[in-house]
């Protein structure tokens, strides 16, 4: 893959994680030649496990090539609690901005999937556990204002096992109000939303904007719930069973409308929109 | 069990209890001896009240919390009791079952014709299985909505009651979709025609509290606490140790003082001296008279510029830089 093409301002060096000539496969553990992964868009040839991938890969891999604009808003968090548990949370945010390069948990853009164009926002769960912060709730409510303005589809792309971030209190809290209420708006003007729900997305990101999509689509055996399976487990004290709150339980439970493999996920979503496009 | 803990005494109320015991035993003691000892228990009286405003005065977060949780504490069956008249209440989401922990229905609050709504807590281990301990689950928060579009159609304001640890971790609850039941619930809520006030009147756990949670005002109780995750989850996750909850407390910055300074909130109710669970009665007063007021307030806005300001005061909510 590469980075070209980009109408993109720095930044998008850095955001590839550094790779050598083997990868560890995250599901079977097996090392695989790293061409072979970038082939297969990071779905293991050995078991079919989605290994998780970092926002930016997500964008090239939905977005035509050379169409991805990204909004020019620079926010960063501020720590408006003054955190500090055992880690300050300042420190934490500078430890993930240089490792992920970016400002923080989510990309948002404009740009068009096999022609159609919409408006994207997609969360990445290495910044924070993919968390929402009030930098995330801003962005992707004002990436919804201006698909509303310009009458463009929304598509999400979710990954988060951190949910609403701990770090900004009520704040975090808050922007699972805010988001809905913006894809509320929305939805009066008709205009559609598809969520995309990737391995983990738990917590305040589910119990907000990824769970009122018009169509939820799904990547396969993605974790996808409210409360984190440990938690249950010591709640409830017993064992869960298999297979519990993973995309093909969520899809037995009337929870999501499709699972979809990485490698069909584009022609997918363009098809979805040939048909709830404007 | 000794009786301090059955009535769910906490450490720092104890002096307070004291006293009021001692007060209690003189004032017997003059009927019973027909002496008069008024100017002596005056002096004690004043002594327990300036004790009283000094303890809750300088709680710690912690204690707060502790307050908001105390088993004494009135919960929303108390305030429908004391606050409205002719009470119906509804059952069932129309899909699935019937939430005991998340109740509803039509009331009248001096004259308004309302839909009140909120998490209902259990007083001993029975009340407590059949209440969930106040968590609900997602036919909680669908049985909510239905009452609130019930309301919208009907033009009745909505008072929702928050009072909950969190939404139920169980297994049910994520094959019935809690994570979507609250989603739902918060698109929905931002545009619902009617007036919606929301009161904080105990614990205000994370997605179960905000669930029923936006409205046109947001108020929480003095010793009421509104936070992203509980006490003990948070210092689960910082120091690996739930006893550390009431180091987690501080650092949340949850209680109804430091979320006003934060703008985070509209208003705090104030309780009476003691804290709610001293007497149900003067906190019930205190929450209706804030009630007529807000409402006063809202019913002069047209429904839909009512919709607008909510949205632009859940909208500017976040703090962060720009550059
Ligand atoms: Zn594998």
């Amino acid at each position: 893959m590469s980075w070209f093409g980009f109408p993109r301002w720095k930044l998008t060096k850095k955001r590839s994680m550094p790779e050598g000539i083997w990868s560890k496969c995250t599901g079977c553990g097996k090392l695989i030649y790293t061409k072979k992964l970038e082939e297969t868009l990071y779905v293991c040839p050995e078991c079919g496990h989605h290994i998780p991938l970092t926002a930016q890969r997500r964008i090239d891999y939905l977005i035509d090539k050379g169409t991805f604009c990204e909004d020019p808003w620079r926010l960063r968090a501020n720590d408006p609690l003054n955190f500090t548990g055992t880690k300050p949370y300042k420190e934490k945010l500078k430890a993930d901005q240089k490792k992920t390069g970016l400002d923080d948990a989510v990309i948002t853009g404009s740009g068009k999937v096999l022609g159609y164009g919409v408006r994207i926002g997609v969360t990445d769960s290495n910044f924070i556990m993919g968390s929402m912060g009030s930098v995330v709730g801003e962005k992707l409510t004002r990436m919804i204002e201006k698909a509303i303005d310009e009458r463009r589809p929304v598509l999400i792309i979710s990954g988060s096992g951190g949910g609403a971030r701990m770090y900004e209190g009520l704040y975090s809290l808050m922007q699972m109000a805010k988001t809905c209420a913006a894809l509320g708006l929305l939805r009066q003007a008709n205009l559609p939303f598809i969520s995309i729900l990737t391995n983990p997305t738990m917590a305040g990101v589910m119990a907000s904007f990824a769970s009122v999509g018009d169509v939820i689509v799904a990547e396969p055996k993605a974790l996808i719930g409210f409360t984190g399976p440990r938690v249950i487990e010591q709640t409830i004290r017993q064992k869960l069973p298999e297979g519990f709150q993973r995309s093909e339980f969520l899809l037995e439970h009337g929870m999501i409308d499709i699972i979809v493999e990485r490698s069909e996920l584009k022609a997918r979503i363009a098809s979805l929109l040939d048909y709830l496009s404007p | 069990m000794n009786d301090d803990v059955k009535a769910g005494v906490i450490d720092f109320e104890r002096p307070i209890i004291e006293l009021e015991k001692k007060i209690h035993e003189l004032k017997n003691f003059t009927v019973d001896e027909r002496i008069d000892l008024d100017r002596e228990i005056a002096i004690m009286q004043d002594k327990l009240d300036k004790l009283k405003s000094d303890t809750y005065a300088n709680l710690t977060s912690w204690q707060r919390v502790q307050v908001s949780r105390h088993p004494t504490r009135p919960y929303f069956l108390d305030y429908v009791r004391l606050i409205t008249s002719d009470f119906i209440e509804l059952h069932g989401d129309r899909c699935f079952g019937d939430d005991k922990a998340l109740l509803g229905g039509l009331a009248k609050i001096d004259g308004h014709k309302v839909l009140i709504l909120g998490h209902q807590k259990g007083r001993d281990i029975k009340e407590n299985v059949l209440r969930n301990f106040g968590c609900a689950h997602p036919e909680g928060y669908r049985k909510a909505l239905r009452l609130m579009k019930l309301a919208e159609k009907h033009n009745l304001p909505i008072i929702s009651l928050i009072d909950t640890p969190g939404a139920y971790p169980g297994i049910g609850a994520e094959e019935r979709g809690q994570a979507e039941s609250i989603a739902r619930n918060l698109l929905e809520m931002s545009s619902i025609k009617v007036p919606i006030l929301v009161y904080v009147i105990g614990e205000g756990g994370s997605g179960g509290a905000l669930g029923i949670g936006v409205g046109d005002v947001v108020i929480v109780m003095e010793n009421a606490y509104y936070s992203v995750i509980s006490p003990e989850g948070c210092a689960a996750i910082l120091w690996k140790d739930r006893a550390k909850a009431a180091d987690a407390a501080q650092v949340l910055k949850l209680t109804a003082k430091e979320l006003k300074e934060l703008d985070l909130i509209d208003e705090i109710l104030d309780e009476p001296l003691g804290g709610a669970h001293r007497d149900h009665e003067k906190a019930a007063v205190f929450l209706k008279s804030s009630i007529l007021t807000n409402l006063k307030k809202l019913l002069l806005v047209s429904p839909d510029e009512r919709v607008r300001i909510r949205y632009e005061k859940i909208r500017r909510i976040g703090s962060f830089e720009e550059k």
